[in-house]
């Protein structure tokens, strides 16, 4: 099988998290999109890594790393959700324009 | 593992990948995306394992299915969004989101095709890259790194607690404040 098959469906998927996050308003719905997008990064490594499989295992290791910041990422970011709920009422990303100059 | 067999999962796979995650960012039902992302997941832990990665799929399978969507959830619940229900969630820039997200699969895909023309995959495991090589190699050479992720995690979950926590203290001197005030108002 080609390697760049998978590069390309791996750009497919970040495109479409591009996508998502630029379409979306509902800020867990961007967070959703922002996981399509590392997991796009993911599949990248992870096609390298069984490409180059005789430079050992760092492909996968670091697949590994982001998915731990990935977890990381959305648990700081729902905090900051549920915060502007408790302080808006709603969570649109297009209503968040105080810090907007 | 034969080539045909190869390409033909992960044709099946990179189908099942690529319209769940347009059903992720097109549903008109909150639920229905965070569940449409569970499927991206699994597919690409599919894939995981066609180039060779049993780990990476598993943890992908128990760190992002089983801990990531969950919170997803919670958050979707916390927020009061809709649920079950069917609503507008997307803002007035879909066409200009569509174009941007063209161009970039366009230039990305166009990039990468013309570097890695003729480059094939290997059909089986040539090298020492099972779950015990992974283990040494993130003990061994990547153990700083290791490190590092443990103390971000540890930050992250310190700072989502302080963030999403509700300070009782000022809410109940505000509530007092509030309480004097009327009681002032109706002593006038």
């Amino acid at each position: 099988m080609p390697l760049s098959y998978v590069l390309v469906l791996a750009a497919l998927l970040f495109s479409i998290g591009v996508y998502g996050v630029l379409a979306r308003q509902h800020a867990v719905l961007v967070l959703l999109s922002i996981e399509l997008m590392l997991n796009a990064v993911n599949i990248n490594l992870i096609a390298f890594s069984a490409w180059l499989q005789d430079t050992g295992v760092p492909g996968q290791v670091f697949a590994l790393f982001i998915i731990a910041v990935a977890a990381a990422e959305v648990g700081v970011g729902l905090a900051l959700v549920i915060l502007i709920y408790r302080n808006r009422r709603n969570v649109d990303v297009e209503g968040l324009s105080l810090m907007k100059w | 593992m034969e080539a045909a067999w190869q390409e033909g999962l992960f044709f099946v796979f990179a189908t099942v990948i690529t319209v769940s995650a347009i059903g992720v960012v097109t549903a008109r039902n909150v639920i229905h995306a965070a569940l449409f992302l569970v499927a991206t997941l699994i597919g690409a832990a599919c894939i995981y394992i066609l180039m060779f990665a049993e780990f990476v799929a598993w943890a992908q399978v128990l760190v992002y299915v089983g801990a990531i969507v969950v919170l997803m959830l919670f958050g979707l619940m916390l927020t009061r969004a809709p649920i079950g229900k069917y609503g507008e969630y997307d803002n007035d820039q879909k066409g200009l989101a569509a174009i941007v997200a063209a161009a970039v699969f366009g230039v990305t895909a166009w990039v990468l095709i013309d570097s890695f023309e003729g480059v094939e995959l290997p059909t089986d495991r040539v090298a020492a890259t099972t779950s015990k090589d992974v283990g040494e190699a993130i003990f061994s050479s990547y153990v700083l790194p290791f490190e590092l992720v443990s103390v971000l995690l540890l930050a992250a979950l310190v700072g989502a607690v302080v963030i999403a926590r509700r300070d009782e203290r000022v809410t109940s001197r505000t509530i007092d404040a509030a309480r004097r005030e009327k009681a002032r108002e109706e002593d006038v």
